[in-house]
């Protein structure tokens, strides 16, 4: 059958056009719901009238934006049965437990708890609803967890055997699974890519408003919050970066050789700038090189050995039987340089905003401004920056908005493309785990429904967070600011309309 | 017991809470075109279920995960076999819920409508097509050998498979009618206790055929005591819900709900899929489950995180229990 429409390609399409799709939503989830709750923290300790304002800013974002997420995320889940059934039949007995927990433990609690935050305003006194949304976050939290432990299993099978006589990998040590540092490795990068998302979203907006000088004192704070999270959680992307990469150089040598487009091994090897090579031939035409920084990477010493694509290809070729174990390089190595691009782009952005915001008492006293002022860029210690670059800098901190958001992208489609030609890593090939009695014509009909529907959704949702962006945080209301004091509401409220209604 | 009839239990447990709790929101959905007069009326019936929805929606999935981590083979067959009637839940799933969210979040006149629309036709469309699949499930599907399903769309489509779908979107829509009764107050509760006896009447007499057929064709005496307890406990609703004991009557529209459910995993086992081509290639709680490591840990997730789920999604509704009218939905958007 034709390559182009053999169901495995369809059924990679859809899985990977579903997922991506997802996954944008997914680490602003995550980042605001801790970000929401952790200003509505600072309003529940200092009453400060701004912190809720920018609990119901923040919260209307993150509620358009957590739809998204939880109904893209549903498809995820009968995804696995319905085009790769024979990888579900395969795995289940392993891949199985860790959805099933994650549904059992968090996806019950996000979705309880959020009920509760969106329309217990005046239903639950102030600090059990502050609770609820601790409560959310922890679920987005928990959630990751399982599904990343599921997909480390994915990128590195540990804890398993496999059973010859019903043909299929049965676990044995479940502890491990969840354990293993593949996963707590990839929990960590994708947590702290999570928050560099969140971060940016606000330091983004914030610019935007700022630069019109409206909303001050909630969007000078929020401005900060975004900042001092796109600094620490970029600083720790890129340390976690750092410890998966050295765990992926251990268990998926391939992987990483596609990422640097080393076809034969070097000691010590060299990290590539920039590469344009010859696939079929396996060599580069071009590169340009930064000597013995590969080795460090892989191993923290400049002189040592790091196997190269073809090497490796032939070593598997060795292990698994005759055929082509290179994953498609071209994708692997560009995947690689986006996303380490665009991920340091925003830390860099971030860390230059951070610097020309600085605290008050590093500023001299002409170029201090008042917490209802938008504050003074200032570069150097007397001079603060002309309104032309002011300017620039709030609209690349808007535009630095959707850097993550590439990079996370960029950065799963590296760790799944590069892990082809197999699903599980040395065990099940992709081509063996899709369903052998769904037709072509009902791959190409799920896949053309879920791709038209998520751009209609996407363009209905970007649309309302413009509205809601635009709109500002909103003023507050009397009942906003009188909370009831006991849970379901207090009785002289029993007749008022409803804090929050659909 | 052995571990893999546990689970099986389990699992019938997981879509009885699921279809309880979903059970009245697709209801609800459905009541917002039979019932609702205006807009205005539409948005109390939509927040009834305002703040529960989404958590109901997880017994879904968790059901789906259950399936997958206990039983690969039946989530491996089911999934793939019903591939198309699967999809057309999951894309009216995704508008759904979508649509509770957005609804609201812009004053335009024809931006509300549409999505009032889709609340309408994805709530009725999933509570038809669930019963469909379960009545496909155990009527026996085209199994081969290799557990794969060999069938056509058109074998999914049946007098058995479409008289449960009519059922579950009848039985449905009653229990919502009922729920909407038990949480509204004012004009919109009388006319949900009058639609609810006019719906329960209906629903008696699909429900009557198809259970006297499935015990018939495929039932034993345990089946045959949950068909009791489900006409018992639809005539005993209908009867509350007419004198005015809401809380009753919907406890009771539950109750039938469950016995259906009950009723069909009884028939079904041992079998979790049977194929109407050869009884030596059904799925059975058997050859379809996991190691019995694999079930024991997911045993003791299920003890210790479902009373919990339970616990909190009980005070949830505890929360939200005041009833709500016309009065207490704001005037803006």
């Amino acid at each position: 059958m034709d390559l182009a429409l053999a169901p495995e390609t369809l059924a990679r399409w859809q899985f990977g056009i579903t997922t991506v799709y997802h996954f944008l939503f997914v680490p602003l989830t995550i980042s605001l719901a801790a970000l929401t709750a952790g200003l509505q923290t600072a309003w529940v300790r200092t009453e400060n009238d701004k912190y809720l304002r920018a609990t119901k800013f923040w919260g209307k974002l993150f509620l358009i934006n957590i739809a998204m997420g939880v109904v893209t995320g549903i498809v995820q889940e009968f995804q696995f049965g319905m085009n790769w059934s024979d990888y579900s039949r395969f795995v289940g007995d392993i891949f199985g437990a860790p959805l099933a927990f994650e549904a059992l433990i968090a996806f019950f609690f996000e979705s309880t708890f959020i009920g509760l935050w969106i329309f217990g305003w005046d239903k639950l006194p102030k600090k059990i609803h502050l609770a609820c949304m601790w409560m959310v976050s922890i679920g987005t939290v928990l959630s990751a967890y399982f599904i990343l432990a599921a997909n480390s299993w994915m990128q590195h099978p540990v804890g398993y055997r496999i059973n010859e006589e019903r043909g299929r990998a049965e676990l044995t040590d479940f502890w491990l699974v969840l354990t293993q540092n593949t996963a707590l490795t990839q929990f960590f990068h994708t947590m702290t890519a999570a928050f560099l998302v969140g971060g940016a979203f606000m330091a983004g907006i914030s610019a935007f408003h700022l630069a019109r000088r409206k909303h001050i004192p909630v969007m000078r704070m929020s401005l900060r919050v975004g900042l001092v999270t796109v600094v620490l959680a970029g600083a720790l992307t890129a340390v976690s970066g750092d410890l998966l990469g050295k765990v992926m150089f251990k268990q998926q040598p391939m992987k990483m050789a596609a990422a640097e487009a080393l076809w034969d091994g070097e000691a010590p090897a060299p990290f590539s700038i920039f590469a344009y090579g010859d696939v079929d031939a396996g060599h580069n035409k071009v590169a340009i090189e930064i000597p013995g920084l590969l080795s460090f990477l892989a191993n923290d010493d400049f002189t040592s050995y790091v196997p190269g694509i073809n090497d490796v290809n032939k070593a598997e070729q060795e292990a698994f039987g005759p055929g082509d174990y290179r994953p498609n390089i071209p994708v692997a190595y560009w995947g690689f340089r986006w996303m380490i691009g665009f991920g340091m782009a925003s830390f860099g952005i971030g860390l230059l905003g951070l610097w020309l915001t600085r605290r008050k008492f590093l500023l001299p006293p002409g170029l201090r401004t008042g917490d209802d002022e938008a504050p003074r860029l200032v570069l150097f210690r007397n001079k603060a920056l002309s309104p032309r670059f002011t300017k620039w800098y709030w609209i690349v901190a808007l535009w630095t908005m959707a850097f993550p958001l590439i990079a996370n992208s960029w950065g799963w489609i590296f760790t799944e493309m590069g892990r082809q030609p197999w699903v599980v890593y040395g065990v099940l090939r992709t081509r063996d785990a899709v369903s052998p009695g769904v037709s072509q014509g009902e791959v190409i009909i799920s896949m053309t429904v879920f791709t038209l529907l998520y751009a209609v959704l996407a363009v209905i949702e970007v649309r309302l967070l413009l509205k809601y962006v635009k709109a500002g945080p909103p003023e507050l209301t009397e009942s906003d600011l009188n909370p009831p004091t006991r849970i379901g509401g207090d009785d002289k409220d029993a007749d008022r309309p409803m804090a929050f209604s659909y | 017991m052995e571990l893999h009839d546990v689970w099986f239990v389990l699992i019938a447990v997981l879509w009885t809470g699921y279809f309880f709790l979903e059970g009245f929101d697709f209801g609800v959905g459905v009541l917002t075109k039979l019932l609702a007069r205006d807009r205005k009326e539409r948005r109390v019936l939509i927040n009834t279920i305002g703040p529960v929805w989404d958590g109901n929606e997880v017994w879904l999935l968790t059901a789906g995960g259950a399936t997958f981590a206990a039983f690969p083979e039946w989530y491996a067959t089911l999934f793939s076999g019903f591939y198309l009637p699967l999809l057309l839940i999951l894309v009216c799933l995704i508008v759904r819920g979508v649509a509770f969210e957005y609804r609201a979040k812009r004053p335009e006149e024809k931006w509300q409508t549409n999505w009032e629309h889709a609340i309408f036709w994805t709530s009725l469309l999933p509570a038809l097509l669930w019963g469909v699949a379960f009545g496909n499930i155990v009527r026996g599907v085209k199994i081969d050998a290799e557990m794969e399903y060999v069938g056509s769309l058109g074998d999914l489509v049946n007098v058995y498979s479409v008289l449960g779908g009519l059922v579950t979107l009848t039985l449905f829509t009653f229990h919502g009618a009922v729920f909407t009764a038990l949480k509204t107050v004012g004009d919109i509760r009388d006319r949900s206790r009058r639609l609810a006896t006019s719906l329960g009447l209906v629903t008696a007499v699909l429900a009557l055929v198809f259970l006297v057929w499935t015990q018939v064709s495929r039932g034993d005496g345990k089946s045959f005591v949950a068909v009791i307890v489900a006409v018992l406990a639809l005539v005993a609703a209908l009867g509350f819900n007419m004198v005015g004991r809401e809380g009753w009557a919907f406890a009771l529209s539950g109750v039938t709900i469950a016995a259906v459910v009950a009723m069909l995993f009884l028939t079904l086992f041992p079998n979790v899929m049977p194929s109407s081509l050869n009884e030596e290639w059904n799925l059975t709680v058997a050859n379809a489950s996991s190691s019995p490591y694999t079930l024991k840990i997911m045993t003791w997730c299920a003890a210790v995180a479902t009373p919990i789920v339970l616990l909190y999604q009980g005070w949830t509704y505890w929360v939200f229990r005041k009833r709500i009218g016309t009065q207490h939905i704001a005037d803006a958007h």
